[in-house]
């Protein structure tokens, strides 16, 4: 099992990582905007989440933290 | 249950929150730099030297010391800091406008001298803090603020290869060229990044990573565009891979 921690603070919504991710779950959170005023990224479906980490890798704020249940 | 930590920010980060603009390739390299430093565990024994350009506040976010060197001088001060403490780790972090323009005679004497230095030369083919002007790595046909019809080679030349100049230079231990335009990509640069610091903890001498890097606002690009572009466009211009590792026959010659 996959857990995804997003610091939604620092994101800045430049979906370098939504472009990456090899299962297409994420998505930018069209609703609300962060202190920066970007919409910040989400997980639509986080139990198709492989813990891959490619997302966490390719994003440049360091925003997503990758963690797989053992 | 206990999970197990696949990715987190780096302890080699401060917690303080970029000031690049979304999508800028500073952030990347400076993880990647940083997770070396702390794979190698030589972060509390590291000196960076911040560059003029968009990295001139890299000493807030680097969790070491760090010293803000004038424009294109960097190679210089870090040169002083490793002479004086040649047990402290020195990187120089300087972009194109600063390394392969104003600074071009510093960066070729410290290798010259085959300084036992670590240099990151984020080539984004623009100036990116002054508002996206042309900088000598620029490729042909590039519109920017100060070439709005594009780069003319009869007036302006071809982009500067500085990965091959440097290799040319006997001095140099260690230059390569990699980009981070993807996640394959990201690891062979850090795979590269980690070396160039392996190499000055061994004093083998003088090492230079040159990354491939994108500045989505100057270039007027989206950043996933700004990636295709640095594959299609740069990539082609600028081959990635090892231009010389002079380690093996005992360091620079």
């Amino acid at each position: 099992m996959a857990i995804l921690t997003f610091n939604e603070a620092t994101c800045k919504g430049c979906k370098l990582c939504i472009d990456a991710c090899p299962k297409d779950i994420l998505d930018l959170e069209l609703s609300r905007v962060n202190a920066k005023g970007y919409n910040p990224v989400k997980c639509n479906a986080s139990a198709a989440c492989t813990a891959c980490g490619i997302c966490a890798r390719v994003c440049p704020d360091s925003v997503i933290k990758v963690e797989r249940g053992v | 249950m206990a999970a197990k930590i696949i990715y987190e920010k780096s302890r080699g980060l401060t917690d303080a929150s970029f000031h690049y603009c979304p999508g800028c390739s500073h952030g990347t390299i400076h993880k990647l730099v940083a997770e070396s430093l702390v794979e190698l565990d030589i972060l509390e024994r590291t000196i960076s030297i911040a560059p003029v350009g968009c990295a001139v506040l890299a000493y807030n976010y680097f969790n070491c010391d760090g010293i803000q060197a004038a424009h294109g001088r960097a190679p210089a001060v870090a040169t002083g800091v490793k002479r004086v403490q040649p047990d402290k780790i020195v990187f120089a972090y300087q972009g194109d406008g600063d390394l392969a323009s104003i600074g071009t005679a510093e960066i070729i004497h410290a290798a010259h001298r085959g300084e036992n230095i670590t240099v990151i030369f984020v080539n984004n083919a623009i100036y990116g803090m002054t508002g996206g002007q042309m900088a000598p790595t620029t490729l042909i046909n590039q519109k920017t603020t100060t070439s709005p019809y594009g780069r003319f080679e009869e007036t302006t030349g071809k982009p500067l290869l500085v990965s091959e100049m440097m290799a040319t230079i006997p001095g140099a231990t260690y230059i390569e060229r990699v980009s981070v335009h993807d996640h394959a990509h990201i690891l062979r640069a850090k795979r590269a990044i980690k070396k160039a610091f392996e190499y000055q903890v061994a004093g083998k001498g003088f090492a230079m990573i040159e990354i491939l890097a994108a500045c989505p606002i100057g270039w007027g690009l989206s950043p996933v565009d700004s990636m295709a572009f640095i594959k299609d466009a740069m990539v082609p211009y600028y081959p990635l891979g090892l231009y010389c590792d002079r380690a093996a026959q005992g360091g620079a010659q």
